[in-house]
């Protein structure tokens, strides 16, 4: 018990220490002008982080435009249309993916889908698109195993009904089944969120950092995360703690995130 | 199995015990610019090879931190490679131990060779949009710069001259990405330190001045900046006998080897 309590104390001693540097700042510097300037300039003691936190959700939304669907196909795939075997391999294969680090999506980033994306679009190749199909790829496996456990869960008794009932296959997938394990496939892709918007390498490489409001996915974009850790090592005084208020920002967005999805989990189970 | 783990473990207890035993004299941190912390190392383990007497842990950060950790006492020596001390500097004693160019980097695709430093301050600040305002061909111009708090970003924009960084610059952090990100785009124009030029991108004459050793030691070369170490006055004890062997021939000698120019 004293283990497990060890992880829930450095959690509480990360959040203490965030928010009690992070916290006096954003008072001192009002809440307005830290969450809804556009203007990042430290060394004038500028600290706006509106279009960061833009860019920050932009990133994400556009990495489950890309994960979301190629997750939940493919977790129904394995659920539904092939055999258990196949699936024992194909599942750990993809869990895999998780195991590969950052820092490597984001060199293929670099040296395959910025090029490519430069000629074939425009733009400075380094970009939001680039950023968030990257990430798309990255959520998979969060996406894929939460949701095919979803989709196991789902009792046979609903596949067979429907099947009886006269449904083709595809029928009792997307009318019955996915209806069944919505609330899970939705906790599957916020949780998938969370991944996302927490992802600092392979963003940093790839996004071209670049402090603006986009005006189209090739413009290049700084995200919360790629702030913090671009600027970390050099910042002093204000500048620091303006770099720990970000956290307290992300901190308190991916807490929304978990807790969304923790609710979407339990509505779930209420259900059945 | 378990005696096994016992041996390994005590070899490290007595590694590290032994560790701490050369401590037994004086002991000196040095701190900051990570452009400098690998000179820094190198000269470090030669003084000791002559001082054996003394310990000297280098440790990277940043120039900001160099400076830092230079007034707070964390380090008896702060690294900093910047133009102009910032003015929390001033009370430390500056000694310039070598010094490094910048160089304007472009795509070797690119026809230009040379750029004033007046259409330079108009590329950065995001005046000049196309490269054929320059004489180049009709294509955007796509500016790469390093991340706020920089050293080299902070000399740049110094000697350029109150250059306020255009919006749609894009920001690598470190030299080796901004070399990437040049070598990998037709239209990019960036700077980063001259030892770290290589053949994946084509260096920019300024003012019609190549970028070259000769050129920075003779003082044609304009983007140069200085790279200072820092103490609290006075120096005095084994941190001046680290910086005098900075500055003499040995020492400069290894750092005009390893590719920084030396000091004078």
């Amino acid at each position: 018990m004293a283990l497990a309590f060890t992880a829930l104390a450095s959690l509480l001693l990360i959040a203490i220490f965030i928010f009690k540097e992070g916290i006096p700042f954003i008072a001192r510097v009002g809440f307005k002008d830290f969450l809804l300037s556009s203007d990042w300039r430290p060394q004038a003691g500028h600290f706006g982080i509106y279009p960061m936190i833009v860019a920050s959700l932009l990133v994400t939304f556009g990495a489950m435009l890309v994960g979301a669907p190629l997750g939940i196909a493919c977790a129904v795939f394995l659920n539904e249309f092939v055999s258990k075997p196949v699936t024992q391999i194909i599942k750990p294969t993809i869990e895999l993916l998780a195991g590969i680090p950052s820092v490597v999506y984001g060199f293929i980033g670099v040296v395959v889908v910025a090029p490519l994306i430069r000629s074939q679009f425009g733009g400075p190749g380094l970009s939001m698109l680039c950023a968030a199909l990257i990430l798309g790829v990255m959520v998979l496996p969060t996406i894929i195993s939460i949701s095919t456990d979803v989709l196991a869960s789902v009792p046979n008794a609903y596949r067979e009904g429907a099947l009886a009932l006269g449904a083709t296959r595809w029928q009792s997938v997307h009318m019955v089944i996915l209806k069944a394990g919505r609330s899970g496939i939705v906790a599957a892709v916020i949780l998938g969120m969370g991944r996302a918007i927490g992802e600092t390498m392979a963003v940093i490489m790839v996004a071209g950092n670049t402090v603006q409001l986009p005006h189209s996915p090739l413009d290049s974009v700084c995200t919360l995360t790629a702030k913090i850790a671009m600027e970390m090592g050099s910042a002093t005084g204000a500048h620091r703690q303006a770099l720990f208020a970000i956290g307290v920002v992300l901190f308190l967005m991916i807490m929304m995130f978990n807790a969304l999805a923790m609710t979407a989990i339990k509505k779930g189970f209420a259900r059945k | 199995m378990l005696s096994r783990i016992g041996l390994v473990l005590g070899a490290c207890l007595s590694l590290i015990v032994c560790g701490c035993g050369r401590q037994a004299g004086t002991s000196l941190t040095v701190a900051g610019s990570t452009a400098f912390q690998p000179f820094a190392e190198k000269l470090a383990e030669q003084f000791m090879a002559k001082h054996p007497d003394v310990n000297i842990t280098v440790q990277g950060g940043g120039s900001a931190l160099g400076i830092q950790s230079a007034r707070s006492g964390v380090a008896q020596i702060g690294m900093a490679d910047l133009v102009e001390l910032p003015p929390e500097a001033r009370e430390l004693l500056g000694v310039t131990v070598a010094r490094d160019g910048i160089t304007i980097i472009v795509n070797p695709a690119n026809t230009l060779t040379d750029l004033s430093l007046e259409q330079i301050r108009g590329i950065f600040q995001g005046a000049i949009k196309n490269w054929k305002e320059v004489g180049g061909a009709d294509h955007p111009v796509r500016v790469v710069s390093r991340e706020a708090g920089s050293g080299t970003r902070s000399s740049f924009e110094t000697i350029i001259g109150g250059i306020t960084l255009a919006k749609a610059a894009i920001i690598q952090d470190s030299n080796g990405t901004i070399r990437e990100t040049v070598a990998n785009d037709r239209d990019a124009v960036g700077y980063l330190s001259h030892g770290l030029l290589n053949a994946k991108v084509k260096a920019m004459r300024t003012d019609g001045v190549e970028c070259t050793e000769k050129e920075i030691v003779s003082g044609r070369y304009k983007l140069v900046r200085p790279v200072f170490l820092l103490v609290q006055p006075p120096l005095a004890g084994a941190a001046k006998d680290f910086v005098d062997y900075i500055l003499s021939d040995e020492g400069q000698e290894t750092i005009q080897r390893n590719g920084l120019l030396p000091a004078k």
